[in-house]
């Protein structure tokens, strides 16, 4: 099989083949849900079937009289209890911070969204808990609900939260300062191409639903949580420290084998913190176990964005400013990080791949009667990309000139460079990208394309698309003045066991991206030996550093270089000690494939000498270091990293029946460095089908009444193997992150950044092929939204 | 799911005794139902399996030609077996994905008369016989509206009878979400006329498309359907299509039907 | 409670089930059998697929009563007593054909059987036959391709081919 420049131990630039993998494909994995701790109980969520209510009372009398029922909580139960916080505070273009509503664990006075839980019920199986949930009598006095954002800034408009002013969480400008250049530039352009487009509301649909099991141990005061996420540490602060009042050192949370997240399993939800609080207050397990029904109604949502943009260019078509308008749907509640999501994660890409020098982004979120609204894949840089890559497509239709030249001629080509919507670019080469985009793409066969499937009766179109986003999340001092309130480093322990085994803890966690398989890639590459003998464990809060877990893109290249780190300290380490061991001074020795030697000499000594002398130290330099091989590194990256790409898909639509397919789909992107060719792949894939899902079936859709239409597989689309193609993906020759240890810029986001906009071009393109002058059509571009657009133009 | 006790009989009259205690429901391949009683939409205290009844199951040729299938045969067993029929195992291939073809009878699905689902377009398409314990009901008398039959409580299809076309095709276009029909046509060439029957369309369910049928008896081809359209009144209306796009695919899917059939 | 009994990979199995309790129920609780996964409950994403009787059903939608005397085969039971994967499943570990490995086991036991109706299906047959199978991560790609490579085909010329080594 092939070797994509591989290191000869298994090292970067290898592909081995998945350790995690035996025990998926055996069945011997450990999801939460496999764990089933001796005398547990079960608890059911009593969830409000209406969008807005007011809880007048609530009669347990019957319920608590049923066979099997433990106890009924409700949110009186959770009056000392914190908020379930958020953590991220925006400021307004006024200076004033975001509303922030109290979350409770449990409906204290009133129901916001269907689905929002007001009563717990534990019971001896799940079956006696559900059937004691019908038997609460439940007054619950049905309020107007808020649904359409639009209505829910009108004056008057009922309000989500009553103690809050408004519906308008925050109304934020960026770059404020540039406000009044950019309206001017735009009143001065040659040319303004406006589009007005919806960002569809996305439920993530991790395929693992969630689980969680509060277990409390009296004997020691320790409480453990198991539950699926994607941060084990982030949940243990966040729930212990502002909801539970529970001290680190008293709360473990684990989170094994996580069956996939795409940010839906970072945030910290109610459910957690009522299994954790319910184990102690019944002295028992408590678990929880989310159906497929109840997920559409509690895991956090995802995108729901309205946008107009604006896109001025000269008489030269290069682009002077971009102006968007955004509304931003933050559902009932905030969720962990939904305040960044349309603001530092969209507002700082809207420069994209371009160097126009002026960028004002409003976007004022939004608080209505649906569920929370968060992080998913991508999380704000789809959202800008997609509108960005929209307008550049229009304007390139509206001034006839050819879409590539057109970006081509605005690209950003110095770097680094300093955008004007604050971040800096450190490396890329969009031009390349294009160059082996159009090569890979095959674009000069598309016209001979195009005829055969006019031949069969379909409309053929070519959509492309540039995309530049902001991973490895994040600089911790930078994300601090905007608003977060935590950290973003990561952290890894390298522990070299006597016999030169390593084991290494990391705070990131793997729910699909293999890190087991990944990670000793990177420590065996700098040691020298075979990555067989280094072991990764994380999910635990017990047996890892605290780190910030697993998102953003960000593994490799924030939790990969807090390993890059620890283990330079691990050599330097060792060399003291093979120095001393060799007689000779600390500079003269080199580490090369796992053996120690003297420069200048035939002195050697193996890694496993090495090793068993700093934990049997008889020959050893006690006076300078200390026993044992363990240390811990934590990076705190000192800026984001810029992966970017260009994509191209060719759709095919039926004029008859509105149905597009998606016949070809090419990528080039630039990871910078890649360390594991296979896993990348895999994750662009991934990335794709999820962008392709959001452009032509996925629609998370609320009818006037706050009910969900989409609730289940039945109606909320998923994207199944008949709706996509093989793909043909390119990330070699990246240009190098500047700023961390490995070059990395991260993969796991960009097929789902970059893919919406290159569908929904190629199927205008197909449409104005055919002679309809269809110059939009919102996401998901349906068979029906499409046969629409063509009746009318 | 609430509670309820299970029988499996193994022969039709003991299906029947078992269907006759309180609050006992027939249950077929399951793969409508289950989903039900996990959202406790259902309250059943006996479910009485049919799926074990050997005499329900299979596929054969009566003495006058007709194509018998048991009742607790499944879409895969039709799919796979009634090659003397294309339309009948082209719409039985459509059904579902394959693991519920391998569950999923005839049966359940003709007594549920889902407005999408693809049996009921085949029988009213084909112009069936549905055979019950105690009558036998031809399939235009027995879909009465979405999810409306003539059956009665306790009365168990065991089989229904095809005529065998001389050509025949099912075109579906599906909801893509569930896979149901969004709209799909099933048509069948008879010596005596055609019958195209739609389903996923109307808000009444499967309905015949008589215009069509006359078009079609004159012509059997698809320019016979030029100029002709259902009214997007009375059609389904959601989140998939609107009722001016059911109307219009019932046209499409026709059309395909036909330029389909053998 | 009445008992059930049926062949599980193999081996005799029973337990107490109630009316209610679903096949995947019985398997992963009963039995401990917890490679079989719930992703659903309206009997679409297959990760609950297992084989009764030699053909794949969901286990999520079926009642353990059903399945009586039957036997039944899950992911547990497809490797060798000593562990080795079968040609699936390492077929799944060498074209990267997982990810999470949440849906995985449903993948394994619909490929199983679509290579025992057609040993040497297209690429359209075996997205064809996905199609009660849903995967969040792998956007297909590499299972398909994983399953054709199963089928003993050469997968080689497929885009985007990078294999384990």
């Amino acid at each position: 099989m092939p070797k994509d420049n591989a290191s000869d131990h298994g090292g970067i630039g290898a592909s081995p083949k998945r350790r995690e993998d035996i025990r998926f494909l055996s069945g011997t994995g450990k999801y939460t849900d496999d764990i089933n701790l001796r005398g547990q109980a079960y608890v059911h969520f009593l969830r409000s079937d209406i969008a807005h209510g007011k809880i007048n009372s609530l009669d347990l009398s019957e319920a608590e009289q049923m066979p099997g029922v433990l106890r009924i909580f409700t949110g009186a139960d959770f009056k000392d209890a914190g908020s379930i916080p958020c953590g991220w505070q925006v400021t307004d273009r006024f200076g004033n911070p975001m509303q922030e509503p109290r979350h409770p664990v449990l409906c204290e006075t009133h129901v916001r969204h269907v689905g929002d839980p007001y009563a717990a019920i534990v019971a001896e199986t799940r079956e006696q808990a559900r059937d004691a949930a019908e038997a609460i009598i439940a007054d619950i006095e049905e309020l107007p609900a808020v649904v359409d954002m639009a209505e829910a800034l009108e004056d008057g408009a009922t309000k989500v939260h009553e103690d809050l002013t408004s519906n308008l969480c925050f109304d934020w400008g960026f770059v404020e300062e540039n406000k009044q250049a950019v309206d001017d530039a735009i009143k001065n352009a040659a040319h303004v191409t406006t589009v007005e487009l919806i960002n569809n509301r996305l439920v993530p649909n991790a395929m693992e639903p969630r689980v969680a099991i509060g277990d409390y141990n009296r004997g020691t005061g320790e409480h453990t949580l198991y539950t699926t996420s994607q941060n084990p540490h982030v949940i243990r602060l966040l729930m212990g420290a502002f909801v539970l009042n529970i001290p680190e050192h008293k709360l473990r949370v684990v989170a094994p084998d996580v069956g996939g997240g795409f940010g839906s399993k970072i945030y910290h939800y109610a459910e957690e913190a009522f299994c954790t609080y319910a184990a102690k207050a019944l002295n028992r397990p408590v678990k929880w176990t989310c159906t497929r029904s109840e997920a559409f109604l509690s895991d956090a949502q995802a995108r729901d964005h309205v946008t107009k943009i604006e896109l001025a260019l000269d008489k030269d078509n290069n682009f002077t400013a971009v102006r968007t308008d955004t509304l931003a749907n933050m559902g009932a509640y905030l969720s962990t990080f939904a305040p960044s999501i349309p603001t530092w994660l969209h507002g700082t890409l809207m420069a994209g791949n371009y160097k126009t020098p002026l960028v004002y982004v409003n976007v004022r979120a939004v608080f209505t009667n649906t569920v929370a609204v968060d992080a998913y894949r991508g999380a704000g840089r789809p959202e800008a990309t997609y509108q960005l890559e929209r307008v550049i497509d229009q304007a390139a239709r509206e001034l006839g000139v050819d879409p590539i030249a057109l970006r081509r001629q605005n690209f950003v080509t110095e770097f680094p460079y300093q955008t004007p919507v604050a971040v800096e670019y450190d490396s890329g080469d969009f031009n390349r990208l294009m160059d082996k985009l159009e090569a890979k793409a095959d674009l000069g066969g598309f016209a001979a394309r195009r005829k055969e499937s006019e031949k069969n009766g379909k409309l053929r179109g070519v959509g492309i698309n540039c995309f530049i986003e902001a991973c490895g999340i994040a600089p911790s001092n930078l994300v601090g003045q905007l608003g977060a309130r935590a950290g973003l480093y990561e952290s890894a322990t390298v522990r070299v066991n006597a016999t030169g085994g390593i084991t290494v803890m990391t705070g990131s966690h793997s729910h699909g991206q293999g890190h087991e398989t990944v990670f000793p890639q990177v420590v065996a590459d700098m040691i020298g030996i075979d990555a067989s003998m280094i072991e990764i464990e994380h999910g635990d809060t017990a047996n890892t550093p605290m780190g910030m877990g697993t998102y953003g893109s960000r593994s490799i290249a924030v939790g990969g270089s807090a390993m890059v780190r620890a283990t330079e300290k691990i050599i330097a380490k060792a060399k003291k000690i093979a120095a001393h061991i060799m007689e000779a001074s600390d500079g003269d020795i080199e580490l090369k494939d796992g053996k120690f030697t003297v420069a200048g000499t035939d002195k050697s000594l193996a890694w496993g000498d090495v090793t068993l002398a700093a934990y049997v130290p008889h020959n050893y330099p006690l006076d300078e270091v200390e026993p044992g091989l363990e240390e811990t590194a934590f990076y705190d990256p000192n800026n984001f990293t810029y992966p970017s790409g260009a994509y191209a898909c060719e759709v095919e639509v039926d004029p008859e029946t509105g149905k597009v397919t998606i016949e070809r789909f090419t990528t080039a992107d630039d990871f910078g460095n890649v360390v594991n060719p296979m896993i990348v792949d895999g994750q662009v894939h991934g990335g794709l089908t999820q962008g392709i899902g959001q452009a032509l079936m996925e629609n998370c859709s609320y009818d006037a009444d706050g009910q969900l239409l989409s609730a289940s597989y039945m109606d909320y689309c998923m994207p199944r193997a008949d709706d996509v193609p093989f793909f043909v993906v390119d990330h070699s020759d990246g240009t190098p992150c500047t700023h961390n240890p490995l070059g990395v810029k991260g993969c796991g986001e960009a097929g789902a950044i970059g893919s919406t906009p290159t569908v929904v071009n190629a199927v205008i393109d197909a449409l104005q092929s055919g002679g309809h002058d269809v110059p939009h059509i919102d996401m998901p571009v349906t068979p029906s939204r499409v046969w629409a657009a063509m009746q009318q133009g | 799911m609430y509670a309820f006790e299970i029988e499996r009989p193994e022969t039709v009259e003991e299906a029947i005794k078992a269907l006759s205690r309180d609050e006992a429901q027939p249950l077929g391949g399951g793969q409508t139902l289950i989903p039900t009683l996990k959202q406790r939409l259902a309250m059943p205290s006996v479910l009485v399996s049919l799926t074990g009844i050997a005499a329900m199951r299979g596929i054969c040729t009566d003495d006058a030609g007709l194509l018998c299938i048991g009742g607790g045969t499944t879409h895969g067993e039709v799919a796979a077996g009634a090659d003397k029929f294309a339309g009948l195992a082209m719409m039985a291939a459509k059904i579902g994905d394959p693991a519920v073809r391998n569950r999923g009878t005839m049966g359940g699905s003709l007594a549920n008369n889902d407005p999408s689902a693809c049996w009921p377009a085949a029988a009213l398409g084909a112009g069936a016989t549905i055979v019950t314990d105690k009558r036998e009901i031809a399939a235009d008398d027995f879909f009465q509206g979405m999810f409306d039959t003539a059956r009665d409580e306790g009365e168990i299809i065991t089989e229904a009878k095809f005529p065998v076309p001389e050509k025949s095709a099912y075109a579906k276009f599906e909801q893509p979400a569930s896979r149901f029909a969004l709209v799909a046509a099933f048509v069948a060439k008879y010596s005596g006329g055609v019958r195209v029957a739609i389903t996923g369309a109307s808000e009444s369910g499967v309905f015949r498309w008589t215009e069509a049928e006359e078009a079609l008896g004159r012509d059997f081809g698809p320019g016979a359907l030029d100029g002709l359209h259902v009214e997007p009144d009375g059609m389904i209306g959601d989140l998939h299509g609107t009722p001016e796009y059911r109307a219009h695919l019932v046209g499409v899917m026709t059309r395909r039907a036909v330029e389909a059939a053998r | 409670m009445p008992h059930v009994s049926m062949t599980v990979n193999g081996q005799a199995a029973k337990g107490e089930i109630e009316g209610r309790t679903l096949l995947v129920e019985f398997l992963r609780e009963t039995l401990g059998l917890t490679g079989t996964h719930v992703g659903c409950d309206t009997s679409q994403c297959g990760a609950c697929v297992v084989h009764v009787d030699g053909k794949a059903v969901k286990s999520c939608t079926m009642f353990a009563a059903e399945a009586a005397g039957a036997t039944v085969d899950t992911i547990e039971g497809q490797a060798a007593p000593d562990g080795t994967l079968n040609t699936i499943q390492q077929a799944f570990q060498d074209y990267h054909g997982l990810q999470c490995g949440f849906c995985t086991p449903g993948m394994v036991m619909s490929a199983s059987a679509l290579l025992k109706d057609n040993p040497k299906p297209t690429e359209a047959e075996v997205r064809s036959y996905l199609q009660g199978n849903i995967c969040r991560c792998t956007g297909y790609h590499n299972i398909v391709k994983a399953i054709l490579a199963a089928s003993g085909q050469d997968v080689s010329g497929i885009a985007g081919g990078i294999a384990a080594e």
